[in-house]
């Protein structure tokens, strides 16, 4: 039981670190947009990031048509 | 061939328009030559993607090539200074850009902008349009990252950050401090209070309950300085204008629960309630938080300032024209107008004839005709021939500033609202006071000892966080509610009181019109069928930026050798031979034939041959499509629907008539209309106005409730309680059905909160309410108030 004497304080501690994390993430704008980064992530705009021959079959075959 | 969609933006495609790309392997339709050129810059730099991952058609593209020099003007450095900032070679911005609609513009724009050469960064804020660019000057120039979104459909103006805006990020910021503070205070509170109650069953060691008290109160400090000082330091402010509010009891509970219990640590006995005093402050702040968000969607939404007025003009000095910034001008100033420029300021037109678009300041749809000697207004709009202007007044003197002044006036004018949650608020805490007063005098009869104890949990017990998170949470679900159907509420009394509402007043041009000209009707006087006269006049008009000319549809194929007359109209040639179309003096002019009498009083446009009349055609403002059911809602829900209207035209009666309002005030200058206003208010009627106007503006400051349009200027909307985004008027009904179900909700909330105060108070006043009862009883009674807010939503 005396082992609470001694977690109290350190999860205090954690605490601190925790409001200080959060403070400077609310002052540093992170918080400002709430949708812009929720939409982004489902774009599939990654073609170029994928090896060629994983690529989908549309995206080959478009510059010919051109 | 009707009913095609532009594949851009979605408007249907109108008849004889025949305007092609080759898009994604497929040949597309389009409304106009400007989407067709969006359509073909995003195509060519391979993000067709984007016509896939939207999800809102886009704004129809402007065709206008005018912007071209206005932005070359962001390029000086004197004008760049204003809004952006430097570091070594890298410059940054933020633009405010029009035409946003869903999360693939971000997308586009951002893809878009990352091409250009020397481009650093850039970020698109959907929520408030705005953009941020930082750009190395060397390699680029600021005016080429504005042709970049203008390319692509949207319309880029620089933002600077406002006082206001700045603000009120400030306080955004720091209200989510408060509230991130309060909730990890709360959480960790929670969990030592969890050990004090199994202690209050199994047993515990004092000196582990002291210690853990001695933490709670550590952890639970700054909740209360901190997070919890709004509430003080509004209660404090209300205690000395005599006015109480929710914020006073909240402060008391506060304070008391808070005090009590440090003093139980200190002395090892009594209660402590700091698990409460932390919930109850984050409960709170949240309320609150969510009330502050809905607060500033004004801002977001009004696009903040640059609005009306330009920020440079063509001064005539030292024998040229050169650029000034608009402040500087002077009286007696020469100053030159392009055509699609906005006048700065008041003044006399000195040299050449232009046609006047005044409709922002006089609610007349049609455009003047301005010659020399004619005064004109600043904030209007120079539509087709450049003129040279003499300024004669300046500042607080303009047209413009003179309705702004009777903003001021207005606003005084507007009905107090009276808070239902305040009113309430007042009564309750002297009934708390007095109850925790006479229930501790009443103990200290029976037990001396017990006395304070149990004065302190009355007071917990009834502190009134469901009653204070009644209204905000009920009008916070409403809000987001209403925003799906197209309103964005910008001040929060508006459901409170849109349901007393008795009568609702329109705007007509730009509010139940379109404020966009169509041709009504075409009246033929020769073999021309309606189609070949039809597509005669889209030759000629299609080489104006008249707003008349808008009304034809377009096409490619234009006359040749196009002469545009001010005032009067345009001649040119299709296939070697001549044809007139405008006014019936200018056609009469033209053809020799004199007097020429049109079908009717509305306004018709006429299209002749070199010797003869071909067909008339009518020009009107069209009706928004939904305005007559609107209208006739209103009326079935017993409301008083009236007109309110600067236009003097015959047309005016025509379209109440057509609309069913049978109140109608044509004519009307600004005050006219507040007159009519405060006619309506001194005989008791509760106020509904929607307008879009310069000229709406003070009645929209002093009607009950205000709804702007979206294209309405920018004072307009930061005047106003609503904004209509879509331009649908049946959303004004929706408005009433959820304002009534939202005002029945807090209703609802109050009677509960109430209620549960009343079961617990005599509970506490006899002394059967421990700590933790006390506090599941509070958060029991708040989530209920939540949950039946959140009811709202499903509306």
């Amino acid at each position: 039981m005396d082992s609470i004497l001694f977690l109290i304080p350190v999860s205090i501690i954690f605490l601190t670190i925790a409001v200080i994390t959060l403070v400077w993430n609310i002052k540093s704008g992170q918080f400002d947009d709430m949708e812009t980064p929720a939409h982004k992530i489902l774009f599939d705009d990654d073609e170029d990031l994928l090896p060629d021959d994983a690529k989908p079959q549309k995206k080959t075959e478009q510059p010919s048509d051109k | 061939m009707s009913n095609t969609a532009c594949y851009h933006c979605g408007e249907i495609v109108p008849d004889n328009t025949n305007i092609q790309a080759v898009i994604d392997h497929e040949d597309r339709e389009f409304c106009c030559i400007g989407c067709q050129a969006v359509a073909i810059t995003i195509s060519g730099a391979g993000l067709e993607n984007y016509y896939q991952f939207r999800t809102k058609n886009a704004v129809q593209a402007t065709d206008n090539r005018e912007l071209q020099e206005k932005y070359a003007l962001y390029d000086d450095e004197s004008v760049q200074q204003k809004f952006c900032s430097y570091q070594d070679n890298v410059a940054s911005a933020t633009l405010l850009v029009k035409g946003i609609t869903c999360a693939a513009c971000v997308w586009l724009i951002e893809k878009h902008l990352e091409k250009l050469q020397g481009l650093v960064d850039v970020r698109v804020n959907l929520t408030t349009h705005r953009v941020t660019v930082s750009w190395d000057t060397t390699q680029l120039k600021l005016s080429e990252i504005f042709f970049a979104i203008d390319a692509i459909g949207y319309n880029a103006e620089p933002w600077k950050a406002n006082r206001v805006a700045q603000e009120q990020q400030k306080e955004s910021h720091t209200a989510l401090v408060r509230l991130g503070i309060a909730g990890i205070g709360m959480m960790q509170v929670m969990m030592m209070a969890n050990a004090l109650y199994f202690g209050y069953y199994t047993g515990i060691d004092e000196s582990y309950e002291a210690f853990i008290r001695w933490a709670s109160l550590f952890l639970s400090t700054p909740v209360v300085l901190y997070s919890a000082f709004p509430f003080f330091n509004a209660a404090f402010r209300d205690l000395k204008t005599k006015h109480l509010t929710m914020d006073v009891p909240v402060s008391i509970a506060i304070a008391l629960a808070y005090s009590a219990s440090i003093w139980a640590t200190f002395q090892g006995g009594g209660e402590v309630y700091f698990d409460s005093v932390c919930m109850f402050t984050f409960f709170l702040l949240l309320g609150r938080y969510f009330e502050m968000k809905v607060r500033h969607q004004n801002s977001q939404a009004t696009n903040d300032l640059i609005g009306l007025m330009p920020n440079s003009t063509l001064v005539y000095t030292d024998g040229e024209y050169l650029i000034t910034p608009t402040e500087q001008i002077k009286v007696g100033d020469q100053i030159l107008v392009k055509s699609g420029h906005t006048i700065p300021s008041d003044g006399r037109v000195i040299e050449g004839s232009a046609d006047i678009d005044e409709s922002a300041l006089t609610g007349e749809y049609l455009p003047v005709n301005k010659k020399e000697g004619d005064s004109v207004m600043g904030g209007t709009v120079c539509l087709d021939h450049p003129i040279v202007i003499e300024i004669t007044t300046v500042g607080h003197q303009n047209t413009l500033n003179l309705v702004v002044e009777l903003i001021n006036q207005a606003e005084s004018s507007k009905p107090r609202i009276a808070r239902i949650a305040d009113t309430i608020a007042s009564r309750f805490v002297a009934a708390v006071l007095i109850t925790a007063v006479s229930v501790w005098s009443a103990w200290m009869f029976i037990d001396p000892d017990k006395a304070f104890w149990i004065a302190l949990s009355v007071l917990v017990v009834t502190c009134p966080c469901a009653l204070s998170l009644a209204t905000p949470t009920a009008i916070t679900a409403a809000t987001s509610s209403l925003k799906r159907s197209g309103l964005i509420i910008t001040s929060t009394h508006v459901l409170e009181t849109l349901p007393t509402t008795t009568d609702v007043l329109f705007d007509k041009t730009g509010t139940l019109t379109k404020g966009k000209l169509s041709i009504a009707e075409t009246k033929l006087t020769s073999q021309l069928s309606e189609q070949e006269a039809l597509n005669l006049a889209a030759q000629l008009e299609g080489s104006s930026e008249h707003p008349i000319a808008r009304a034809f549809p377009k096409t490619q194929q234009l006359a040749q050798d196009v002469e545009i007359t001010a005032g009067g109209g345009l001649s040119g040639t299709v296939n070697g031979e001549q044809y007139h179309i405008g006014h019936s003096q200018f056609i009469g002019n033209k053809t020799g034939l004199g007097d020429i009498t049109l079908p009717d009083h509305n306004h018709w446009v006429v299209l002749s041959n070199s010797s003869k009349v071909l067909a008339f055609f009518k020009v009107e403002d069209t009706k928004r499509s939904d305005a007559e059911h609107a209208i006739s809602s209103l009326k079935a829900q017993n409301l008083g629907v009236h007109m309110l209207t600067g236009d003097r035209s015959h047309s005016a009666q025509l379209m109440a008539k057509e609309l069913g309002i049978e109140n109608v005030h044509s004519g009307l200058t600004p005050e006219g209309k507040l007159e009519q206003l405060a006619h309506l208010h001194k005989n008791g009627h509760k106020t509904l106005m929607i307008g879009d106007g310069i000229n709406d503006i003070p009645v929209l400051a002093s009607a009950g409730v205000s709804i702007a349009m979206n294209e309405a200027t920018d004072l307009a909307k930061t005047k106003s309680d609503m904004i209509l985004m879509n331009g649908q008027l049946g959303a004004i009904n929706k408005a009433f059905e959820i304002a009534r179900q939202c005002r029945r909700v807090i209703k609802q909330n109050l009677g509960w909160s109430l209620l549960y105060n009343l079961i617990a108070l005599p509970l506490a006043a006899t002394g059967f309410i421990p700590p933790w009862a006390a506090a599941i009883g509070m958060s029991a009674s708040s989530l209920v108030v939540v949950i039946n807010a959140l009811r709202l939503k499903k509306i």
